[in-house]
């Protein structure tokens, strides 16, 4: 067992009694380093290896700009749908009580099971002219497969359990005396939920809105089938990354991936401030 | 609080692993990777089965072929990166010369190694449209009539997008005689009218077939039959264009890879044998223009029909080399034109 | 039967519909037929698709596509991926939630943001890295196969992209359970004599059960059904490196639609099975995971 030297002033760990720091920590760095950091450090290794010209001119290609346009868009306002019905999801799954209810509750995690190739083959042949909701849509002028809509769509299946999972055991500890005391204190239902409620809410919605996001931004599996694919209109950038590679341009595909790598991580250390932030302060 | 039994769960990680470890791969005496664009999965699936009944008569050797497929620049990319193929068999020359210049795994001559500049199959491109052709579509001006909708693949991504590029340029080009600027705006134009641009020709098919999109799609001959056999013929009908372009999707074996294993000779034999009777039939049967008709009955060319085709080598052209950095290169012509939502 | 105990606290006499601490009737039943509208269009249309477009044509084209050895070969493939890829994230996910449940030291929120990273990098950039690593133009790759060793196109390649994808499951399943649930236990029977390992084995694990259970379930549905990261490393070989989301790919663009959507419809199985033994987990043991999750 390794403890790092306990120095005045500045402890790399605090005390413990436990054992096994060394070995788990030690195990997990290794395991991280040979799955994760070495595969990812490659690729940035090989987009610094172009020089800050050659990744600036491809960092601001048109077509790279809008094809990250899209995926932070589509991402965007999949998260923003999510956060709404996700939330409303879970407080029904909490609150009420129905017939149902567990199947219900495990359907949520669907999306997380289901291959995300089944998914989009499925949500194309739904939403396409000729599919079951296509055909119900086409009569009123909308388009859903094969247009940036039909991502938004792919992106809310991918993406509700996220807000729905980080949303509910928040719903579940709520405590009820918090809201008889706002109750008694003359508060109307909507000033309850609005006011006492939904701020302690808040951390967990954004979390979810955030984990959301960040898969939606890099899904491919579901959307390719269902994008249309158009550049400059429904090309999203992994899809971008793919075509440069069949292109043979791998400076290009490295560059894009470096730059949604670079995003991924900044939101997730975000989150993950959010998260031991909104522990410290409600925990 | 329960006691948990934790062996149960070891118990049945172990015997999981131990259930799927023993399901190994069983090989046959000889192996051979065919790594193959879309189109050709029926005629490989044919051909294989053909080609290793042969070799056994031959040789008394037992040969295995795999097959991969998928869009011709993917296939090329992923050889290039170390897929072990025996021999490509793609949809461009260009895809073969990248792997020719990146990995120098197959002799910059390939193209002149087999006959008719290695291609043993030629094609071309045709309409494919709803039955009855309510758009009264007959030539490669009838494309951009307004509200008309034509379904083709991304040409940066897949090999028969970038002949049916080629094969309106060509038309284009003798329609407006040369003028380039107008050449530009035709396909520009074209291009205006293509609601989905799939990766790959396959993708394009199961778009305009399976969901419905569009009025016109644009494909290789003998995938415009396949359609007709798998979504029946009540359908679609099939518009033979006045001119197109002669698209020879060429083969080649790897070289290095070959030698590397000690399949040159299996793998020759593959690729000499698709010039073979048989082979010209097979062909033949799956819509392919084979390269030597003299081989194959007079009633299984009756179905491909003449057409004036204008072939990459033409001087408006000027050959495989010329045009793939000219047309689809990185700011090439094709992006250049290429611009929706503007 | 199934007992709701620990939910019970929710207001549900039909009798008290006006209270200050639940909604009005009217808005219940409106906000749950609202949840229920969506849930079925976004998640219950899909899944009925899969099944409603596998058996269009009858059984004998499902069986047909399912015991075509091509087919048999992909699910092969895609179990023994989930069997390698799912106990060496396990066992990380063991490891990592100890050492950063139970501890307090520096950098901890950026170890946590390492982990979490696979979840939020695409599964494209997932393969390419990969690619990078051990293609033809690597420095690793052709090293290797001097010594007859292929990561990349072959069983190995498409190992590690998949344990890349599903790394931080089961750690993440793991690590705010255990947060929760303190060190107390641990201490207490420490303090009693027993040795690490047997802390852990008699006190820890009986703990996480559940979460680690639930973590392994949904490691194992996403190594089974990874698509862009495997397609990117597959290199597509019939019967050989083709896992079963590949296979419905090939399958969809041989026009095969029925043959797609009935191995489709065998993941699909594979995820509702995955729902349905997590639900059982839930209801059977409701007061052990409460009581994991509360105290």
């Amino acid at each position: 067992m390794t403890t790092a030297p306990a120095e005045a002033g500045w402890r790399f760990r605090q005390p413990s009694v436990i054992p096994g720091f060394g070995v788990t920590l030690g195990f997990s760095l290794t395991y991280l380093t040979l799955i994760i950091l070495i595969p990812l450090s490659g690729l940035v290794w090989h987009t610094a290896a172009l020089g800050w010209a050659d990744f600036w001119a491809i960092a601001t290609d048109r077509r790279t700009i809008k094809a990250l346009q899209v995926s932070f868009g589509t991402a965007f306002v999949a998260a923003a749908v999510n956060v709404v019905f996700g939330t409303l999801v879970a407080w029904v799954l909490v609150r009420y009580r129905f017939p149902g209810r567990r199947i219900l509750d495990a359907m949520v995690d669907l999306p997380f099971a289901l291959p995300t190739a089944v998914a989009g083959i499925a949500l194309t042949s739904l939403y396409a002219p000729k599919g079951w909701v296509g055909s119900l849509l086409a009569p009123l002028g909308i388009k859903v497969a094969y247009t940036p809509l039909g991502i938004v769509i792919a992106l809310i299946f991918v993406g509700l359990p996220f807000v729905v999972r980080t949303v509910q055991p928040i719903i579940e500890e709520i405590d009820r005396e918090v809201e008889e005391a706002a109750a008694t204190l003359g508060a109307n239902r909507f000033q309850t939920i609005s006011r006492v409620l939904l701020p302690g809410l808040t951390p967990a919605i954004v979390t979810g809105f955030a984990l959301a996001f960040a898969r939606g931004v890099g899904e491919y599996g579901s959307v390719i089938f269902i994008a249309g694919n158009l550049p400059y209109v429904s090309e999203i950038a992994p899809l971008l990354i793919v075509i440069r590679l069949e292109e043979f341009h791998y400076a290009a595909a490295t560059g894009i991936a470096t730059i949604m790598l670079a995003i991924s991580f900044l939101m997730l250390l975000v989150i993950n401030l959010i998260q031991s932030w909104s522990r410290k302060r409600y925990g | 609080m329960t006691q948990f039994r934790p062996r149960f769960l070891l118990a049945g990680l172990l015997a999981g692993a131990v259930q799927f470890g023993i399901l190994g791969f069983a090989f046959a005496d000889t192996t051979i990777l065919n790594v193959s664009y879309d189109p050709t999965r029926e005629l490989y699936k044919d051909y294989n089965a053909a080609f290793a009944k042969h070799w056994k008569a031959e040789t008394g050797e037992t040969v295995t072929i795999q097959a991969s497929h998928g869009g011709s620049g993917k296939q090329a990319r992923a050889v290039i990166d170390g897929l072990n193929a025996d021999v490509v068999t793609l949809a461009l020359e260009s895809d073969i010369d990248a792997i020719a210049d990146k990995t120098k795994k197959i002799a910059p001559d390939w193209r002149g190694k087999l006959p008719n500049n290695s291609s043993p199959y030629t094609s071309t491109i045709v309409f494919l449209v709803r039955k009855g052709n309510p758009k009264d579509i007959k030539d490669w001006g009838d494309l951009v009539k307004d509200d008309l909708q034509v379904i083709t693949p991304n040409p940066k991504t897949s090999g028969g997008a970038r002949w049916n590029y080629l094969a309106a340029w060509a038309w284009a080009h003798s329609q407006f005689g040369g003028d380039e600027a107008k050449i530009k705006d035709y396909i520009a134009s074209l291009y205006k009218h293509v609601p989905v641009l799939d990766t790959g020709a396959r993708g394009a098919t199961v778009t305009f077939a399976e969901r419905g999109l569009g009025d016109v799609l644009l494909a290789w001959e003998n995938e415009a039959y396949l359609a007709l056999d798998e979504f029946g013929a009540d359908q679609f009908d099939i518009v033979i264009p006045p001119s197109s372009i002669l698209a020879e999707p060429p083969v080649a074996v790897v070289d290095g890879n070959v030698d590397a294993k000690g399949t040159r000779k299996v793998a020759e034999a593959y690729l000499g044998y698709l010039y073979s009777e048989e082979g010209q039939r097979i062909a033949a049967k799956h819509h392919y223009r084979p390269s030597k008709p003299e081989l194959v009955p007079a009633e299984d060319l009756k179905k491909l029909p003449e057409l004036k085709l204008v072939s990459i080598d033409d001087p408006i052209f000027g050959g495989w080399k010329k045009v793939q950095p000219e047309h689809f290169g990185d700011g090439g012509i094709f992006d250049q034109l290429y611009k929706p939502g503007q | 039967m199934v007992d709701l105990s620990y939910t019970a606290a929710a207001d549900t006499s039909p009798a008290s519909t006006v209270s200050a601490t639940t909604e009005g009737r009217t808005t219940r039943w409106a906000l749950l037929a609202l949840a229920l509208v969506f849930l079925a269009v976004f998640l219950l249309l899909p899944l009925v698709l899969v099944f409603a477009e596998a058996f269009k044509r009858g059984w004998a084209p499902y069986f047909d596509t399912i015991i075509d050895p091509d087919t048999i070969s992909a699910i092969r493939l895609t179990l023994l991926v989930a069997a390698i890829a799912v106990p060496l994230n396990l066992v990380f996910g063991v490891a990592a939630a100890w050492a950063i449940a139970k501890f307090e030291f520096k950098g901890k929120a950026f170890l946590t943001t390492l982990i979490d990273l696979p979840f939020s990098v695409s599964p494209v950039i997932s393969g390419l890295v990969y690619v990078l690593l051990f293609g033809a133009n690597s420095v690793l790759g052709p090293w290797l196969k001097s010594y007859g060793i292929e990561i990349l196109f072959a069983v190995p390649g498409i190992v590690l992209a998949t344990i890349f994808v599903t790394f931080p499951f089961v750690a993440r399943e793991l690590i705010p359970l255990m947060q929760e649930q303190g060190t107390g236990d641990e201490e207490a029977a420490l303090s009693l004599g027993a040795n690490g390992w047997q802390t852990f084995w008699y006190v820890t694990l009986p703990n996480i059960k559940w979460g680690l259970l639930y973590g392994v379930l949904l490691c194992n549905a996403r190594a089974m059904g990874e698509f862009g990261a495997v397609s990117v490393v597959s290199g597509h070989i019939r019967g050989l490196t083709n896992t079963m989301p590949l296979h419905v790919e090939i399958l969809y663009n041989e026009y095969n639609a029925v043959g797609a959507f009935a191995v489709a419809s065998l993941l699909a199985g594979l995820a509702l099975v995955t729902l349905v033994l997590k639900t059982i987990l839930e209801i059977r043991y409701g007061h052990a995971i409460a009581a994991s999750r509360g105290h």
